[in-house]
């Protein structure tokens, strides 16, 4: 079992470097009809937008967990996006960082922390 | 907006129980969707029956002075042919200003009185609209606003079925026709009519009854709750202009394509507000037409996105879009120049700075369901 961090702004990443939303997000956010993903090979740095994911609701950008260059897109959500409400964290994948500076992980919220974190969010 | 404290429908309780969440819309505390979510909402709507809180809006008689006619009078504010309509019929219309711009839509009903209309107008526009016609009709006609009575809509292919069991003869309404029912015993006004493309009616029910009918209607297995995201879906995908969003003061009737609003006899008479403008504009055509546009791709372009034609120069902009649950992708409402909107028509939309290509199409995206 890979460790799995989490950002302020509910996206998850695992120490591969794989990058997607969390249960809480996909809830808030509602059915999810589109999601728009950079290329493979563009380079990200932590915080920085890398995409975009469109609900039947609203917009939401996307915030790079960390920082590296994008070495895998999940296409499968371009035909299929309703794999981010179904499955968020396992299917619903959004894309797989080669992470440049892997301690940047350390500064991330592990699950007892971000469970604290959407508990107050919800509060 | 002010921080005037948000009003409540007599449903908001039952809102509440069934898991709805609250938003402020129009100064009201309303649902924008149940635990169902929006894009289950919406397709419920299209195979079953939805029912919809829409108390919200603004419900009113248009009571004639003695010696007046009511009829007549409202057509010194609307386009639309109301003379003409037979008692119990409903006419789509919309109130003008005086250079023919749009300050509302709204439904009028002929009533077997001729005395009085029953008039139903959006909720953000109520209070503007109530002034407007009191104002302008004042001394030979008077608004008595029904602040006491709910409304509720019940749309679907399912809703006439399901009506029925509840009132009995109301599924012998014609499409836009409305007459008084005992609905279990309550009287009631409904009108069959709606703002989804599909079959449907419309209640006008004393306050203090509506959350027991809604109940008793939520009882039977066809029929689910439904909030304003799949209001909005399911009017979209029917072509129906929201106001505030595709239609308000900037926009004219011809331009909006709601040519069809302006009655024969009305044109003739060239007597409503702003007939100069709008004649001009039917007979030679206007500079920008309302049309429907569909994105290729997935992504939805959103109120506000740029139309582009392939020069890159800016044609248009879109004033509503987002995703159409049962066209399966996205699609968009706006207003191009004339020369772009004819069916067929390649443009742009720049999505987030991007240019994605879209095609103009003709309106609705999905094809109306209504009881012929």
């Amino acid at each position: 079992m890979s460790t799995i961090r989490y950002t302020e702004d509910h996206e998850w990443i695992r120490d591969d470097g794989t990058v997607g939303i969390t249960d809480f997000a996909q809830k808030q956010l509602g059915d999810v009809v589109f999601v728009e993903l950079p290329q493979v090979g563009q380079k990200l740095e932590r915080g920085e937008p890398f995409g975009t994911v469109e609900s039947v609701k609203a917009v939401s950008e996307l915030f790079a967990p960390a920082s590296g260059e994008v070495v895998a897109v999940n296409t499968e959500l371009e035909s299929e996006p309703e794999l981010v409400n179904e499955d968020p964290t396992g299917e619903g994948w959004m894309i797989k960082l080669k992470l440049s500076k892997p301690d940047e992980l350390k500064g991330l919220m592990d699950q007892a922390a971000y469970d604290s974190h959407v508990k107050r969010a919800t509060e | 907006m002010t921080d005037t404290p948000l009003q409540r429908t007599p449903l908001f309780d039952l809102h509440v129980e069934l898991g709805g969440k609250m938003v402020p819309f129009a100064g009201y505390e309303m649902p924008v969707q149940y635990p169902l979510g929006v894009l289950k909402e919406h397709l419920h709507s299209r195979a079953e029956a939805g029912l919809f809180d829409v108390s919200h809006m603004g419900q009113a008689w248009l009571e004639a002075a003695p010696g007046e006619d009511a009829a007549a009078l409202i057509e010194t504010l609307v386009p639309g042919d109301i003379a003409g309509l037979a008692p119990g019929r409903i006419r789509y219309s919309l109130l003008l200003n005086d250079d023919g711009g749009i300050l509302d839509d709204l439904m009028v009903t002929r009533t077997p009185d001729p005395a009085r209309l029953f008039l139903v107008v959006n909720a953000a526009c109520k209070d503007a609209d109530f002034a407007h016609i009191a104002a302008k009709l004042a001394g030979r006609a008077r608004l008595v606003r029904l602040d006491d009575r709910a409304l509720i809509a019940l749309q679907g292919p399912k809703a006439a079925a399901v009506l029925a069991r509840h009132a009995f003869g109301a599924d012998d309404l014609a499409f836009m026709e409305s007459g008084t029912f005992a609905l279990d015993r309550v009287e009631c006004m409904i009108s069959r009519s709606g703002y989804t493309g599909e079959d449907g009616f419309e209640i006008s029910v004393p306050a203090e009854e509506a959350e027991d009918l809604a109940r008793r209607l939520l009882a039977e297995p066809e029929v689910a709750p439904i909030g304003l995201g799949a209001r909005d879906s399911l009017r979209l995908e029917a072509g129906l202009c929201l106001y505030g969003h595709d239609i308000d003061t900037t926009t004219s009737p011809v331009e909006a394509g709601l040519s069809w609003t302006i009655g024969k006899r009305r044109r003739a008479e060239a007597n409503f507000p702003g007939a100069a403008r709008i004649l001009r504009q039917l007979a030679e055509g206007p500079a920008r037409k309302r049309v429907g546009i569909k994105p290729d791709g997935r992504a939805p372009a959103r109120e506000g996105t740029l139309v582009l034609a392939a020069d890159g120069r800016e044609i248009g902009r879109a004033t509503s879009g987002g995703f159409g649950p049962s066209v399966g992708g996205p699609v968009t409402m706006g207003y191009v120049e004339s020369g772009f909107a004819a069916p067929g028509t390649p443009v742009t939309l720049l999505i987030r700075d991007k240019a994605h290509p879209a095609t103009v199409v003709a309106l609705p995206f999905v094809a109306p369901n209504f009881h012929r």
